[in-house]
């Protein structure tokens, strides 16, 4: 049969459709986010603990620092499942602690507070990473002498030197702001000051060939002063580094403040962190291991999922493998 | 190359003192006071005395460029003393501890041996098990080894030191009785049981810190193996004939290794760091337990020390790292 239809054989040639309309950028990085599913999951147990954190205590209404001495080291609801003589309650859901507070009202207290420091460390680490590279970028006179400070930096023992810094300034900002107001100032000051370096120098480079795109000429021949330069043109085009390296700092500075926490140089003793909990249920851990594991599967599902959130964003972010 | 490396070796002095500076202003401006701990009743003069005895009796700049020359003139001296029984630093004047009142690297010297065998240990048996799993996952991208192993380098990266090693403890330590969980510093390997002891009390310490190390290394074997499978130059082997063997174990794995081993290198400092935590947790009288110790101790000589070793380490692990970089890559050019 040789009065096939001509069409096929010039279809290639025909213009066709676009298949679906054009779409916003924004959109197109949510379906590829939606892809991965580890990340969707680590996305929604991120904001599932946050919300959890934020409006828990405000539901589970015991407050976490009541003593109930006739109420102490009750275990978990769950542990009645295969020792039905255990002392558990549906009152203390996740048991109390041997001076009788309750811990899932600790835990949600804690995990505010952990938040708290991670959300807030984070931003302000982004805050000083952008600023450093966006400066080392743009302006060729400073990119020297910022980038060398940025390697001196990177070559400080960061550990260590957190440690002396927690240590040592925790008197003056405790006098002047109370104990857990200048603790949480204290952590989140140097959690910010010694992990910026990364992102600066993703900044920077990101910055570096950005400067030499058309747009950037074309803004500037119309005589786009430096500060909308950067505000308009290239602060937008920087934000998808930002957000993935952004991930990152919210994992690195949870683990951190727990670690500090852990090693009893962080908040005093009454004011529960995640870190603190797990440190404090460490000696007793035999007779109840629940204490040990609640925190610290907290943290660990905590950062797990941020990780998740932050390899999720990498992809959806990133043209090159976005709608393949 | 040997003129790359030597610019860096000197590149690293004015960095290395920068350094210095850095934390021994930081300790400087802490406040604190080393005599906080003695009673109310000492009269002031000799209050003002005990701190000149702790050579606090001079300006900050006079200390730190009198800790520089005993940290970089004498040590050295005592050192050389020590190998050759030669008399060099003979009644000079070494950084002394405040808490111990003994030279600050002598107590360093004694730690650094636990240190090594937990970090070491953990760090060879890390690559090991790392390595193959990299090169495996990635020449069975998204296969049900190559998720499990994501998933499970994922879980790595984020179950924080002092969590699994209290878990680690409650399970081999507590339910099962097979390791011990405290390390024992004073056990001496001498024959064949007492080194079956020594390695049961460092197997927890070395999984803690394997378990970290691991996911890490794994993550990057696998990412460099990937992006050296699609190389013409696989198919040109695959293509000549060569065995699938051949062509992934003596073409890829070798092309894989050159960013892998850099950082190797780059990371042996973290883990350094990393050990503190570990060594806290299993009571191992490393350097990082070393240095928590002074630090609560408020013994600023051995914490400025202590401290800066680090920092040695991260700047020579640098420059180790991008030299190992340009040797095995003939690609890179410094010069």
């Amino acid at each position: 049969m040789t009065d096939t239809t001509p069409q096929e054989t010039y279809g290639a040639l025909q213009d066709k459709e676009p298949q679906k309309p054009p779409q916003s950028q924004w959109r197109e990085v949510w379906l590829q986010f939606r892809k991965h599913k580890g990340a969707v999951f680590g996305g929604g147990f991120l904001l599932f603990i946050t919300l959890a954190v934020i409006f828990g205590p405000y539901i589970w209404t015991i407050d976490a620092q009541k003593l109930d001495i006739r109420a102490k080291d009750m275990r978990p609801i769950y542990v009645a499942l295969w020792d039905g003589d255990a002392k558990t309650s549906w009152g203390h859901p996740f048991g109390t602690d041997q001076l009788g507070r309750d811990i899932l009202a600790n835990m949600l207290e804690g995990g505010r507070v952990s938040m708290a420091v991670g959300w807030l460390a984070m931003i302000l680490t982004m805050f000083i990473g952008t600023f450093v590279g966006v400066v080392a970028g743009y302006f060729k006179r400073l990119d020297g002498v910022l980038m060398r400070f940025t390697d001196l930096v990177l070559s400080l023992p960061i550990l260590p030197i957190t440690l002396v810094a927690v240590t040592l300034f925790r008197q003056p900002l405790v006098a002047s702001f109370g104990p857990e107001g200048g603790m949480f100032i204290l952590i989140v000051g140097i959690i910010g000051v010694t992990s910026w370096m990364q992102t600066a120098r993703i900044v920077r480079g990101e910055v570096l060939a950005l400067k030499e795109r058309e747009f950037v000429l074309a803004a500037r021949s119309i005589g786009t002063n430096s500060a909308a330069m950067i505000t308009r043109h290239l602060l937008p085009n920087v934000v998808s580094p930002i957000m993935v390296s952004a991930t990152l700092g919210l994992a690195a500075a949870i683990i951190t403040e727990s670690a500090l926490s852990f090693l009893g140089v962080g908040f005093p003793s009454d004011f529960p962190t995640w870190g603190k909990l797990l440190a404090d249920a460490v000696s007793r851990m035999e007779a109840f291991p629940e204490r040990v594991m609640l925190p610290g599967i907290a943290i660990s599902l905590t950062v797990l999922s941020v990780n998740y959130l932050g390899d999720g964003l990498r992809d959806a972010l990133d043209p090159r493998i976005r709608g393949r | 190359m040997l003129t790359y490396t030597i610019r860096r070796l000197v590149l690293a002095v004015p960095t290395l003192l920068f350094i210095s500076l850095a934390i021994f202003l930081l300790l400087e401006l802490a406040p604190g006071d080393p005599m906080a701990n003695q009673p109310l009743t000492i009269p002031e003069e000799v209050r003002q005395k005990m701190r000149e005895a702790l050579g606090l009796g001079q300006p900050w700049y006079i200390r730190y460029v009198k800790w520089l020359i005993q940290f970089f003139w004498i040590e050295p001296q005592v050192m050389v003393d020590h190998w050759f029984g030669t008399a060099f630093a003979e009644g000079k004047q070494r950084v002394l501890s405040w808490q111990t009142r003994s030279p600050v690297m002598d107590i360093v010297y004694q730690r650094i041996p636990q240190t090594l065998w937990v970090v070491g240990v953990a760090y060879v048996v890390a690559i090991l098990i790392a390595l193959p799993i990299g090169i495996y996952s990635a020449y069975r991208q998204y296969s049900a080894f190559d998720n499990a192993g994501t998933f499970i380098s994922m879980i790595g990266f984020s179950i924080p030191p002092f969590f699994t090693g209290p878990l680690l403890i409650v399970i081999f330590a507590v339910q099962l009785e097979w390791l011990p969980s405290v390390y024992n510093t004073v056990h001496e390997v001498v024959d064949w049981p007492s080194f079956k002891i020594q390695l049961a009390q460092m197997a927890l310490p070395v999984m803690v810190l394997a378990l970290q190390i691991t996911a890490q290394l794994n993550r990057f074997m696998r990412a460099s193996t990937l992006d050296n499978l699609n190389q013409d130059y696989v198919r040109t082997a695959r293509a000549k004939g060569l065995k699938e063997r051949t062509v992934v174990l003596s073409h890829v794995v070798r092309n894989s290794m050159i960013p892998v081993v850099t950082v190797i290198a780059l990371n042996v400092p973290n883990i350094f760091g990393g050990a503190i935590i570990t060594e806290v947790i299993f009571k191992v009288n490393g350097i990082g337990q070393l240095l928590i110790t002074w630090l609560f101790a408020n013994d600023i000589p051995g914490v400025l020390t202590l401290t800066f070793i680090f920092a040695i380490l991260i700047v020579i692990f640098n420059i180790i790292a991008d030299v190992l970089y340009g040797l095995l890559d003939p690609r890179i050019r410094y010069d």
